[in-house]
């Protein structure tokens, strides 16, 4: 256990956290990987190994169905397939972490969405015999996508094409190729075999070329958060607490999670939409006040001058504001069952504000598996990826996706019934963002050797 | 190749946020979402760890204001009596609302029948849905996790029920970033589980980290117990022991807190926060597998009864 007796601390001091989302086709070995991964850090316990047991054998299998343990729902365990999107838990004495077990089929393409959505890492699985396909792609491109920091490629079942060099760095070179394409900042290819055991847990004793992680070090060791307090500030106001009580007459203060950067006593801020501006008096972190805050901290801000801020408000660093539009285009991923159509009335939820908007265009639908643009498609269905253009009734301080996950993003809610429409991610396209960025030698065009 | 990067050994990142602090930040942001965006919301309260660390955590929100949200209680009618006081003390150290739907008045009133099995957690559903439409709360904080249970790990954080309180997992909102989405119509509401994501050694942790008080059954103690299908249940007026049930004296404690029909106590000499840390980390069960009796019933006990509206 080369991973976790390095460090001989106590398994109950204080870690970090990692959220991280798996992708891979139905029959890649994602619950197999995800079932070892849980099994071997001691997170699957004897009861619940003893259901799974009892169920398989009620079922008249001769050996325990590992896929019961994460398949949680009747419907899922009647058809054998992971319908919805299930959180899982698991630690080690370096970190804890929430894995967001996302379905593989074509038709879900909203839960790797949902899963993507607030991982810091994406494992994307392949079969070493059949090498990047297009459910690989479609992957890639939901990563990228969403801008999930950190992409692993696990190239599984090494055992199956006799644990070669040459087979894992053809497939880990033509992934890396396609990620960097479109974008994705960091990509960790692990050859593994997760029915084996190999690099997953324990480093393999087949594959000796390979001199990287396994799988769980490198989810042990991979940075956290750094992205959020590198980019400006940005504190959406969630809620004004002004108790008048005897105690605190006159105390307002602004609850809310700084979304991006990092906040100072003394800093001068702007108040968005309004323009007002003022300084930061004070900072309560829950109940400690203190004179630095950053992301995804949840604080209470507290301002010099008496201006007007409510919930849906944003408090930025007067020199670094977004900007404020009423016309928002985006990339978003249809996940509704009804289609999303131009003129359709909708709510649009980003931070804590919700404006009425009006869908004005949508003037192309992405194809995944090849990237290419449909135009003008006029509509977008469920698990479709398309371009859009609104129009809100007021406007909204806004950043590029791009910059800032958290401000950058936002739904699309029916405003009949309350339906999640849509999610958004505003700016331009990845595509363009990778193309735009891409004056560094592209990636793959050389043979250079593997940095493993 | 530069796009594949190797993390440097002993990074230290000034700005990560301990697993505890992270949690905490995302539970106190949907406390703070759902006094944003509801009208009438309501904790579900039980004295048990996991909804007491759930009023810590809205006290801590809304500071130095008081929380802006009444408690819920659903009373079985055989509760723990150290966990019943604990409740009340808790209430009103806190100057906070209680509202308590109770189970043995619906017996009493004929309205629910006694099971054979003695066993009245599933008989809550009705007297708290009935509590939740005629109060109108519109947002119902559960202390629920979704490591407790399979079901549960497919549980939204805001989720949505309908006029009857029902869950349709298959008709799940998808939940993307942190953008909770609370609109529902009038009549249905939505429950909000803000500790979805901690596990039953976050809890613990954090409540040795903020030193929170809880009710003494928690912790080991002697106490009169007899066996049933396994489990030492506590015996008292609610029906237990039977004649061919013999009582004894144990050293025990509580994992979880629940009906005193179906909810075990498990041989423990942890009389300290440490001691019973120590013991989870190395425990081989999970805490509902070894104390909860409604659990078992069947393969998909609890993804049935949250349809009807459990929590």
């Amino acid at each position: 256990m080369t991973t976790t007796t390095d460090q001989s601390a106590d398994p109950l001091a204080e870690t970090t956290l990692l959220r991280f989302a798996t992708a891979g086709s139905v029959d890649d070995g994602k619950s197999t990987l995800v079932g070892r991964l849980l099994h071997d850090s001691k997170s699957v316990l004897t009861d619940q190994l003893e259901a799974v047991e009892h169920a398989s054998r009620n079922r008249g299998q001769d050996t325990p169905d590992l896929a019961l343990l994460t398949d949680g729902l009747r419907a899922e365990r009647e058809q054998g397939i992971t319908i919805d999107v299930a959180y899982r838990y698991f630690a080690t004495p370096r970190r804890r972490f929430i894995l967001a077990d996302t379905p593989g089929h074509v038709q879900y393409t909203r839960n790797m969405v949902t899963g993507a959505s607030t991982a810091e890492l994406a494992v994307v699985l392949v079969d070493a015999r059949n090498g990047v396909v297009e459910q690989t792609r479609r992957h890639a491109a939901v990563a990228a996508l969403l801008r999930v920091p950190h992409v692993v490629l696990a190239v599984n079942k090494m055992d199956l094409v006799g644990y070669e060099e040459p087979v894992f760095a053809a497939i880990a070179k033509e992934f890396t190729a396609y990620a960097a394409s479109l974008g994705v900042p960091e990509i960790t290819a692990i050859p593994i075999s997760a029915l084996a055991g190999d690099n997953v847990v324990e480093p393999s004793a087949h594959m000796d070329w390979y001199g990287g992680p396994t799988v769980l070090e490198h989810l042990e060791t991979v940075p956290v958060s750094h992205d959020l307090t590198a980019c400006p500030a940005r504190f959406p106001v969630q809620y004004v607490i002004r108790p008048q009580s005897a105690e605190h007459p006159d105390y307002r203060g602004y609850a809310g999670q700084i979304a991006s950067g990092v906040l100072r006593v003394g800093e001068s801020v702007t108040v968005l939409p309004s323009g007002r501006t003022s300084t930061i008096a004070g900072i309560d972190a829950l109940g400690e006040s203190v004179d630095t805050a950053w992301a995804p901290q949840s604080v209470t801000v507290r301002l010099a001058d008496d201006v007007d801020v409510s919930r849906g408000d944003l408090i930025a660093p007067s020199g670094d504001l977004p900007a404020s539009t009423q016309d928002v285009e985006a990339t978003v991923c249809h996940v509704a069952d009804q289609p999303l159509t131009v003129g359709r009335r909708v709510l649009l939820k980003h931070t804590t504000r919700t404006v009425k908007a009006i869908v004005k265009d949508i003037p192309s639908r992405l194809t995944l598996d090849d990237l290419s643009q449909h135009p003008a498609p006029g509509q977008l269905v469920a698990n479709d990826i398309g371009r859009v253009v609104v129009r809100t009734a007021e406007p909204l301080a806004l950043d590029a996706y791009a910059d800032s996950r958290r401000t950058g993003s936002f739904l699309l809610i029916d405003p009949a019934d309350g339906t999640t429409l849509s999610a958004g991610m505003a700016g331009a396209s990845f595509a363009e963002a990778a193309r735009a960025g891409a004056a560094a030698p592209a990636a793959g065009d050389d043979d250079a050797e593997w940095d493993f | 190749m530069t796009s594949v990067a190797t993390v440097p050994e002993g990074t230290v990142n000034p700005y990560a946020l301990s697993h505890l602090d992270s949690l905490e930040s995302e539970a106190v942001h949907i406390f703070r979402e759902v006094a944003g965006e509801f009208e009438r919301p309501v904790i579900l309260f039980s004295g048990g760890k996991d909804s007491i660390v759930m009023l810590h955590l809205a006290l801590k929100a809304f500071a130095p204001a008081p929380i802006p949200f009444t408690l819920l209680h659903v009373d079985t009618g055989h509760n723990f009596p150290e966990v019943l006081d604990y409740r009340d003390r808790t209430v009103a150290a806190h100057g906070l609302r209680l509202h308590v739907a109770s189970v043995q008045e619906y017996i009493d009133a004929g309205t629910l029948r006694e099971r054979p099995d003695g066993t009245r957690n599933p008989l809550q559903t009705v007297p708290l849905t009935e509590a939740i439409q005629r109060h109108r709360f519109d947002a119902v904080f559960g202390g629920g996790r979704r490591d407790e249970e399979k079901a549960r790990a497919k549980e939204r954080v805001f989720s949505l029920r309908d006029e009857f309180s029902q869950w349709d997992p298959r008709r799940q909102r998808p939940e993307l970033w942190q953008l909770y989405n609370g609109r529902h119509a009038p009549g249905e509401h939505v429950r909000v589980f803000p500790i979805s994501n901690w596990t039953e050694l976050d809890v613990w942790q954090y409540i040795q980290r903020e030193r929170i008080e809880l009710p003494e059954i928690y912790f080991a103690h002697h106490r009169e117990v007899f066996n049933r299908h396994g489990m030492w249940l506590t015996a008292g007026d609610w029906g237990g022991p039977k004649d061919t049930e013999p009582t004894q004296t144990r050293l025990v404690r509580y994992r979880t807190v629940g009906d005193m029909s179906c909810t075990g106590a498990v041989d423990s000499d942890a009389t300290t926060l440490d001691a019973v840390i120590t013991e989870i980390a190395a425990s081989r069960l999970t805490e509902r597998g070894a104390t909860r009796a409604d659990d078992k019933m069947s393969e998909a006990a609890m993804e049935d009864r949250k349809r009807e509206g459990y929590f």
